[in-house]
């Protein structure tokens, strides 16, 4: 199993929680797993990115052009990282205008949902349920329960469960 | 008995587990981007573990040095963890401890920057080491790093020597799968050999120790566990092969891989780049004609190969500065394995740049610093509040502690001419006062300088992921310290004008500016302080004090934009429609210092109860 995933978006929007649970629940579901984020003053707002390997890699990065599927956790996020896809890989955007094939306004349903802080996991939802990442609903649900600090454990369950209930968008 | 477990843990983390799981027993440090997390996993292994182990966030780099090397004389394994410009602030011990040597096994974990991703420049530690004449290890993924923390020890306490593991941004922040043990339990006890030949070591004694690190370092590099591992290609590459070390061989590993390359050229990986093998050296004089080197970031392999047919960063067939990224690693590899090139794609587009946060206490000190002194000079420093940049309010950067030396250097320059002298407000955050401030502020003092200088203190060091001060009085491993007070410090430095305030109240805090500006005017005037005091408001503790307020903006506003661009609050919006600015949903906390820095009074502030 080889998968190269991309995740961008702005400091704060829980680009790191993402990469976590996706690395998680690739060792969980029995591969190896190497990823690489940003940290330090990009954190603060910028504009920051994470990488996804999974399967038998030894760099952490992608090149230009090899990955797999992406997460966008804005329309300028996909702008300005969608460099990073190959051809046809499903680009899976958080945006009011939900006009693309995987874009969906992932914030409105997390602030429906009283979980304004887990735009990024309503995201992951959607994603999974359209078995865009390599794994299994199940395993990605006990991973977001290992891995929540307890108090966000309840909204982020929340909003990945809203994401992955999503009936909008192609399917 | 050893209990094996697959983990996923960052390189900083696997490189902490490494640390507890070998031993050590002593874990200092002073965060920065990319090495803070190193010592905050030793606290968190060493407490899963319980594992004992004496960890502590030093003021700076030199301390931690010194109180690990004087660990490590007592015969125990200890370890310091730094950026690659922490060592610039240790190189003084770091240089000496080379000669003098360690007893029980000292593993510096220097993390460099290439890129630089956080860091004011992207220099090679691996160079410091070759300065130094100590061995380097320099790991390409995560669970290397973690295997060569042991080997690390093992080398230091065989040739009693320490030894720096220099793992790069991209081992430090990714994450891997990585096997965990259990720790190993030396249970040594401390036992320090007098010896003033060796610990005190006058200068006559140096010329020896000199003579008997040379023969250390010699043996190193004669060491056949040291030869560089290699993947032997069939022969299709005659005379040819690539040489990596680091990140920058695991990006030439894959790539060779999706070439379909792998296995038909040798490709030698090197663990230790310094000393790097005698043998090896000679085989690549002999049996190579072309030889390309992919090293970050400096060439310290290339230049200890230095033989003809060797290239890479020094002949610039890799580009000689910069981040090795697999798509640059690409088009170097396709044109030297002559392959044709990758087709050309858009390279990703340049981001979002970063602010301060919305709320953030430094904002409404930089506005004021800002608005009253228009034609001030404002030497700063390093840390979020860099980002005052943003806002005209922060005219150098240098490194830790620099603002006030610079701001006295800037004082002395424009008084020199006679006449009136602009005002320096400096700015400096409290863990960089600590750092590297206190000296520079008694130099000012003594020396005459008459200027402003501001200490933001959040009560944090926000930056690198909020780690305490000694001024807040907890300790790394959470237990409480004796506190010690940025405003006794600046007292006891000769410092006669100091005011404390809080930035959010701009009024007071503006007119504390002003009268800080007379009384650097003043016949009898020196070095002013203000002490802004707000804690950062990612401290979830601290803000359950705040009171946080509604914002509105009336239809009074006029669209001058000043909260947008000059104050830079993301909070704050322009709605192209009505040509007003509007509070962003979600994104402003309602700190109400808004309602200060609009010149019309259209921000409009109501006290609600609850933080969003």
């Amino acid at each position: 199993m080889n998968q190269q995933i991309i995740i961008s978006g702005l400091g704060g929007q829980g680009i790191l929680f993402l990469t976590k649970l996706l690395a998680q629940a690739a060792m969980d579901s029995g591969n190896d797993v190497i990823t690489s984020e940003t940290h330090g003053m990009a954190m603060r707002g910028g504009t920051v990115v994470s990488h996804v390997k999974i399967g038998s890699f030894l760099s952490p990065l992608i090149r230009t052009g090899q990955a797999d599927m992406g997460f966008f956790l804005t329309a300028g996020s996909f702008e300005i990282h969608r460099a990073f896809l190959r051809e046809g890989a499903p680009a899976v955007i958080n945006t009011p205008r939900t006009d693309g094939p995987f874009a969906i306004d992932a914030a409105a349903i997390a602030r429906e949902a009283g979980a304004r802080m887990a735009t990024n996991l309503v995201l992951l939802g959607f994603a999974v349920k359209r078995d865009l990442p390599f794994c299994t609903v199940s395993i990605m649900r006990e991973a977001i329960g290992r891995l929540s600090p307890s108090r966000h454990r309840q909204m982020n369950i929340e909003g990945f469960e809203r994401g992955l209930n999503y009936e909008g968008g192609a399917s | 008995m050893d209990c094996i477990e697959n983990r996923i843990l960052m390189g900083n983390e696997a490189i902490g587990r490494g640390l507890v799981e070998a031993g050590c027993t002593l874990a200092t440090s002073y965060p920065g981007t990319p090495a803070s997390e190193v010592l905050e996993s030793v606290v968190a292994f060493a407490r899963e573990t319980g594992a004992p182990v004496h960890t502590e966030w030093s003021v700076n780099e030199k301390v931690a040095y010194e109180v690990a090397l004087a660990n490590s004389y007592a015969g125990k394994r200890s370890s310091v963890a730094m950026k690659q410009v922490g060592l610039n602030v240790a190189s003084d011990p770091f240089m000496r401890s080379a000669y003098l040597g360690v007893v029980g096994g000292l593993v510096v974990v220097v993390a460099d920057d290439p890129g630089p991703h956080s860091s004011q420049t992207e220099q090679d530690s691996r160079f410091f080491s070759l300065f130094a004449h100590i061995p380097v290890f320099d790991p390409s993924t995560p669970a290397e790093a973690k295997d060569m923390v042991e080997r690390a020890f093992s080398l230091s306490e065989e040739y009693e020597l320490p030894v720096m593991l220099r793992p790069t941004t991209r081992v430090c922040h990714a994450r891997q799968n990585v096997i965990c043990r259990a720790p190993r339990r030396l249970s040594r006890k401390a036992s320090f050999e007098k010896n003033p030949a060796r610990w005190v070591a006058t200068p006559r004694y140096l010329t020896k120790l000199h003579g008997l690190l040379n023969e250390k370092v010699e043996a190193i590099a004669r060491d056949k566990s040291f030869l560089p591992t290699r993947i032997a290609g069939d022969g299709s590459f005659a005379r040819r092969c690539i040489i990596a070390s680091g990140v920058a061989y695991a990006n030439v590993h894959d790539l060779l891989r999706e070439m379909g390359v792998l296995g038909r050229i040798d490709c030698y990986k090197v663990n230790l780049p310094y000393p790097l093998n005698r043998d090896f050296i000679e085989t690549i004089d002999q049996q190579y004609d072309t030889v390309m080197v992919f090293e970050e970031t400096y060439p310290t392999i290339e230049c200890q190969l230095a033989a003809r047919g060797v290239r890479g960063r020094r002949t610039k067939d890799v580009p000689n500065c910069g981040e090795l990224t697999p798509d640059i690693i690409d088009e170097v590899l396709r044109k030297f394995l002559g392959l044709s090139p990758t087709a050309k794609t858009e390279p990703a587009a340049p981001g979002v740049r970063p602010t301060l946060c919305p709320g953030c206490p430094h904002r409404a000190a930089f506005f004021a610093i800002r608005e009253t002194f228009p034609d001030g000079i404002f030497p700063s420093d390093i840390g979020c509040y860099t980002l005052g940049m943003n806002f005209g309010a922060v005219d150098t950067c240098h490194c830790m502690g620099a603002c006030i030396s610079q701001g006295a250097g800037f004082y002395h320059a424009y008084s020199a001419d006679g006449g009136a002298f602009p005002t320096v407000v400096v700015t400096i955050g409290d863990s960089t006062f600590f750092h590297a401030g206190i000296p520079a502020l008694v130099n000012a003092v003594f020396s005459g300088a008459r200027i402003i200088v501001v200490i933001l203190d959040n009560g944090t060091t926000a930056m690198t992921g909020s780690q305490p001060t000694p001024q807040v009085g907890i300790r790394a491993d959470g237990s409480r310290g004796r506190r010690v007070f940025i405003a006794d410090l600046v007292s006891a430095s000769g410092v006669s004008f100091l005011r404390r305030c809080d930035p959010y109240d701009m009024e007071t805090f503006r007119h504390h500016l002003i009268e800080a500006d007379g009384y650097i005017r003043s016949n009898d005037g020196g070095v002013a302080v203000i002490i802004a005091e707000h804690p950062c408001i990612l401290d979830r503790d601290s803000m359950k004090n705040q009171t946080f307020y509604e914002m509105t903006v009336e239809d009074s506003c006029v669209g001058c934009r000043i909260c947008i661009n000059t104050f830079e609050c993301p909070g704050l919006v322009f709605d192209e429609g009505t040509k007003k600015a509007v509070i962003a949903d979600g994104v402003c906390i309602g700190c109400g210092v808004c309602s200060t820095a609009c010149p019309v009074g259209a921000i409009s502030a109501d006290s609600r109860s609850e933080s969003i």
